[in-house]
């Protein structure tokens, strides 16, 4: 089959309670080919998270996904899908791991237990042949001996091997899509690394596409064939991850790359983007950026249109100038 | 494991020699046994033949490992009020107790938990209200006072059930049960009831509770976004999650009901251990008095450690280690 493994048009996300509507997600629209990797950064709060939830259908109540949005995984439409459709995708043709693997493996459940209410969740199986799949997928994410670790408990692991545990949930049943929500940010950075290679290697012997959920502009840039740039819910910025890192087009962007400390001159103090994310339930009218940035002006006050170029994409009044790096 | 039972048993075995010496001290120390012996016009030569037949005139600690000694041989004297072996008393009204204890616990665990959790699930349905507003119901309304409405009610007023007695009894190794007959049944449902109703409301709330905390962690989180099902995530990883502190709770009110059924047993004249001990104690019989306290001490500890061993298996962090 040819075409984007999932096509996102318009993802909008709110929560509505007494005191207000807050729309944490807001207009996001993107593509993703197989096998592609696309990094979603922003600051805490930006709404990457959320993206996530509201991909797989699992954003919590009172939240809700638009039904004016589109979410096409393999040409089907997810959005208003009936609960018991959604279920049977999850986990099997898209699937999420979470930033913390200390929280997400239960403690009280041995691995291979946990591993085979995945498996029968979308399988009839003997239990022989669940211990095999279980016992594979360790194998393939790095685990050894496999067999004999489906006894063992959540515990008996350090955090990277719980995170591996938890990438081979994630893999368990072969998705076409995988959402790794800041899968390396709990974790050391040396192992952070291995994490990371390891998972882009399962994406590419696989084919599976992946969204790798990320405030790290650093790891973004070594995973991600493509990035896309939050701000407040919304998109601001998306584009090959070389060009958008740079040559940035949105204020935004460029005040990220600063604060990293390797691009920084040592012995000065890092770039800071000045202020803090806005609060989602009172966003300024226009671009929400407008506050922070130093190249704001009256024009700003109305919401900036979305500009295509080639394969980029800016939402900015005054985008940087191309040739500035 | 096995050297977690093992120390666990040392010390259940040290508890309950301490128990015994300060149930044997406590004891002696409230009335004079030989008032209740002897009539107090007796003969001074009958008063010394007494209390050399009892080993009274013993020292105390020489009294005490004889004591010891007949306690481990099940014997605790003879009732000065029946006039019966303190054991064959005993054993008559243990299982009545025993059978309302248990079928009042159980009954509340597995009707309270499952409505807790569904509470804990789906807090805002009026369901969910109605169950909360039972067990706030169960938990400040006093025993004595359901027990008498639930009489008032189904005994007096619509004469559907039994106001008091065990009904008929069936023999099962060799002692009395009332719950293998309907009208024994039918006898055990209101005193039963009105046990349940303080356990029922505790284990709605811990089962609330604990379900409210765990569906929004990322386990839960994470086993939706694996395409679990709402029944598999509940039953399967919240269940086991919240099962520590339900078991503990069922421990320790197995053991205290087991001991202190007394207000529930005298309001619907229920043979039990709770009656027998009131009586016993207004009467100073002192060998049945002696052997309760042995005995709930026992209970108390048996039941502990039954607890500290469930928790071994209910949660693989005590019993193993990293490895
Ligand atoms: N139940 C809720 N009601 C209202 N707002 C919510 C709710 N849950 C989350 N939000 C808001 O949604 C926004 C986006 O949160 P999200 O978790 O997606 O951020 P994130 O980009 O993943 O941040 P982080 O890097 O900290 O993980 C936040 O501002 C948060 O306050
Ligand atoms: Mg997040």
């Amino acid at each position: 089959m040819t075409g984007p493994i999932l096509r996102v048009r318009d993802l909008t996300t709110r929560f509505r309670s007494r005191a207000g509507t807050v729309t944490v997600v807001d207009g996001v629209s993107f593509t993703l080919d197989r096998g592609e990797v696309l990094g979603l950064v922003g600051e805490s709060g930006s709404g990457k998270s959320m993206t996530g939830f509201s991909l797989i259908g699992l954003v919590d109540e009172p939240g809700r996904v638009e039904p004016t949005a589109s979410v096409e995984l393999d040409g089907r439409e997810l959005v208003g899908l009936a609960e018991p459709e959604m279920r049977a995708l999850r986990g099997r043709r898209i699937s999420m791991v979470f930033q913390d693997p200390m929280m997400t493996l239960n403690p009280v459940l041995s691995i291979g237990d946990q591993m085979g209410l995945v498996i029968a969740a979308h399988h009839r199986m003997s239990r022989a042949d669940m211990a095999t799949r279980a016992a594979e997928a360790l194998t393939r994410v790095g685990i050894p001996e496999a067999r004999a670790r489906l006894d063992a408990y959540p515990h008996q692991f350090s955090g990277g091997m719980r995170q591996r545990v938890a990438i081979a949930i994630a893999i368990l049943n072969h998705p076409a899509v995988i959402i790794a929500d800041e899968p390396t940010t709990a974790l050391d950075v040396s192992i952070q690394a291995q994490i990371l290679v390891e998972l882009q290697r399962l994406a590419r012997e696989d084919g599976t596409a992946m969204i790798w959920i990320s405030h790290d502009l650093a790891t973004v840039s070594t995973v991600a064939d493509r990035v896309a740039v939050m701000y407040a819910g919304r998109i601001v910025e998306h584009g090959p991850t070389t060009a958008v890192l740079s040559r940035p087009r949105h204020p935004y962007t460029r005040g990220l790359l600063d604060s990293l400390p390797s691009r920084g001159e040592p012995g000065h103090d890092l770039a800071q983007i000045p202020g803090a994310p806005p609060s989602l339930a009172a966003l300024p009218p226009g671009c929400a950026f407008a506050p922070r940035c130093g190249h704001a002006d009256a024009a700003c006050g109305v919401a900036p249109p979305a500009t295509e170029v080639g394969p980029r994409g800016w939402r900015c009044h005054h985008p940087l100038e191309e040739a500035r790096r | 494991m096995a050297g977690f039972v093992l120390q666990r048993l040392m010390q259940a075995v040290v508890v309950m020699l301490v128990m015994s010496a300060l149930v044997f001290v406590g004891v002696y120390a409230i009335g004079n046994p030989i008032d209740v012996l002897i009539s107090p016009d007796a003969t001074q030569d009958i008063r010394a033949a007494t209390i050399a037949r009892y080993g009274l005139d013993l020292p105390l600690w020489e009294q005490y490992f004889a004591f010891l000694g007949r306690v481990l041989s099940g014997d605790f004297g003879t009732s000065f009020v029946y006039g019966i072996p303190v054991t064959q008393l005993i054993l008559t009204r243990l299982p009545a107790t025993l059978e309302l204890t248990l079928t009042a616990i159980f009954g509340a665990t597995l009707v309270g938990v499952p409505l807790g959790m569904y509470a804990g699930y789906r807090p805002d349905r009026i369901f969910s209200r109605v169950v909360m507003g039972l067990s706030i119901l169960g938990f400040s309304v006093p025993t004595f006072w359901i027990g008498l409405v639930l009489i008032f009610v189904f005994a007096v007023d619509l004469g559907w059930l039994p106001a008091g007695g065990r009904g008929e009894t069936v023999s099962l190794f060799g002692v009395e049960w009332s719950f293998l007959t309907l009208d024994g049944l039918r006898h055990m449902l209101l005193p039963a009831l009105n046990l349940s109703l303080f356990k029922f409301a505790m284990m709605v709330r811990l089962a609330r509770s604990g379900t409210r905390e765990t569906m929004s962690s990322d386990v839960v989180k994470f086993a939706r976004a694996a395409g679990l099902s709402e029944w598999t995530v509940l039953s399967r990883h919240v269940l086991r999650l919240i099962a520590i502190p339900i078991v503990t709770v069922f421990g320790l009110e197995l053991a205290s009901t087991l001991a202190f059924a007394v207000v529930t047993e005298t309001i619907f004249s229920w043979p039990g251990l709770g009656k027998l001990v009131i009586e016993s104690i207004t009467a100073l019989d002192r060998p049945v008095m002696v052997a309760y306290l042995v005995i709930v001490s026992f209970v108390f500890i048996a039941i502990n450690l039954s607890v500290d061993l469930a928790y071994a298996a209910l949660d693989p962090r005590l019993s193993k280690g990293r490895s």
